[in-house]
């Protein structure tokens, strides 16, 4: 299965924080890479979007949204700003 | 105008097919008229919602292929088995009404300001923003040297072939790869994109170039790969990933 990058999450991402996050950079709690955004590895086949760090796959973001309420986790993140 | 796209609350709005241009036998360009646009800069994206009449709806991100100034436009490949794309290629007619939610994006972006030497790399359909940015550096009179490699499957997949051959007129320099079929006579690449046709068609790192390579995953690992092993930063190589749509 083919990862996409944070571009392709754009859009859910403006809508739940705001702003414009894809240039926003992310540390990773599990190996400490700093990355933008754009370079998470975005699965968005499963019920919800998955984003994972580009260097070790940890899980940093997830997002899923039920009746209407979008529901965000960021668990994999030590930051994101 | 376009600074202020950015901080504005992304909302869904209505948008009309103005008009539909088809560019190949599976591409197809939707102009739109969107009343509330804020405003776009080459390389962002706009999220399309399809509602189906029993409330099912679909999301699909894709990338502006207009300049900013220009009236919004999509360009749509059609796969197969998609949902969405044999809708938007097949069916959609001037005056049906699209959701739209956008613009989206500020990394996949380039200004003038940016400057170049541009090194843009397209794989099939992620030829799109790229030819925003064309657009863009044209119409603003940009001075960037700018060099397109565009991998194909075949010539009758090149997507913009006029407007291309247009462009290399006017001093992009345009590079083509066919990966299936070369046309007769083609003298020119005829196999996927790898590093060593890197090499011979990336500006060199010492110029400090701006390369933005769109396309399939796998062509953009190989495109950002090969550039990096060519010496470029990372932060000039910008990268944005399709999904498996077989454009190779």
């Amino acid at each position: 299965m083919d990862a996409l990058d944070g571009n392709a999450i754009a859009g859910p991402l403006a809508e739940v924080f705001g702003t414009e996050m894809t240039t926003a950079t992310g540390i990773c709690i599990s190996c400490g890479r700093s990355s933008q955004v754009a370079g998470f590895a975005v699965y968005l086949q499963g019920p919800g979007i998955v984003a994972r760090c580009g260097g070790c796959a940890a899980v940093l973001m997830v997002l899923v949204e039920i009746r209407g309420m979008t529901c965000v986790d960021l668990r994999g993140l030590s930051s994101l700003g | 105008m376009a600074r202020a796209a950015l901080r504005r609350r992304l909302t869904w709005q209505a948008a009309t097919v103005d008009a539909v241009v088809e560019e190949t036998a599976r591409a197809r360009t939707i102009v739109l008229s969107v009343p509330d646009w804020p405003g776009h800069l080459a390389g962002q994206h706009l999220d399309v919602r399809l509602t189906a009449e029993d409330g099912y709806r679909a999301e699909r991100s894709y990338s502006i292929a207009s300049a900013p100034g220009e009236p919004v436009a999509i360009t749509v490949e059609r796969l197969d088995d998609g949902e969405v794309s044999p809708y938007l290629t097949q069916e959609l007619r001037p005056g049906d009404v699209l959701g739209l939610r956008g613009p989206v994006g500020g990394y996949f972006v380039w200004e003038p300001a940016d400057g170049g030497p541009l090194l843009l790399a397209a794989g099939g359909s992620g030829i799109v923003p790229l030819r925003a940015m064309l657009r863009h550096r044209q119409r603003s009179g940009a001075t960037a040297q700018a060099r397109l490699l565009y991998s194909s499957r075949s010539q009758a997949e090149v997507i913009y072939a006029a407007e291309l051959g247009q462009l290399a007129a006017d001093g992009v320099e345009v590079i083509c790869t066919f990966t299936r079929r070369s046309p007769a006579g083609w003298t020119g690449y005829a196999r996927r994109v790898d590093a060593a046709l890197l090499a011979e068609v990336a500006w060199p790192a010492g110029q400090a170039p701006l390369a933005f390579a769109c396309g399939p995953t796998s062509f953009v690992e190989t495109v950002a790969t090969g550039l990096a092993g060519l010496g470029y930063p990372a932060g000039r190589i910008r990268t944005e990933r399709f999904g498996a749509t077989g454009a190779r």
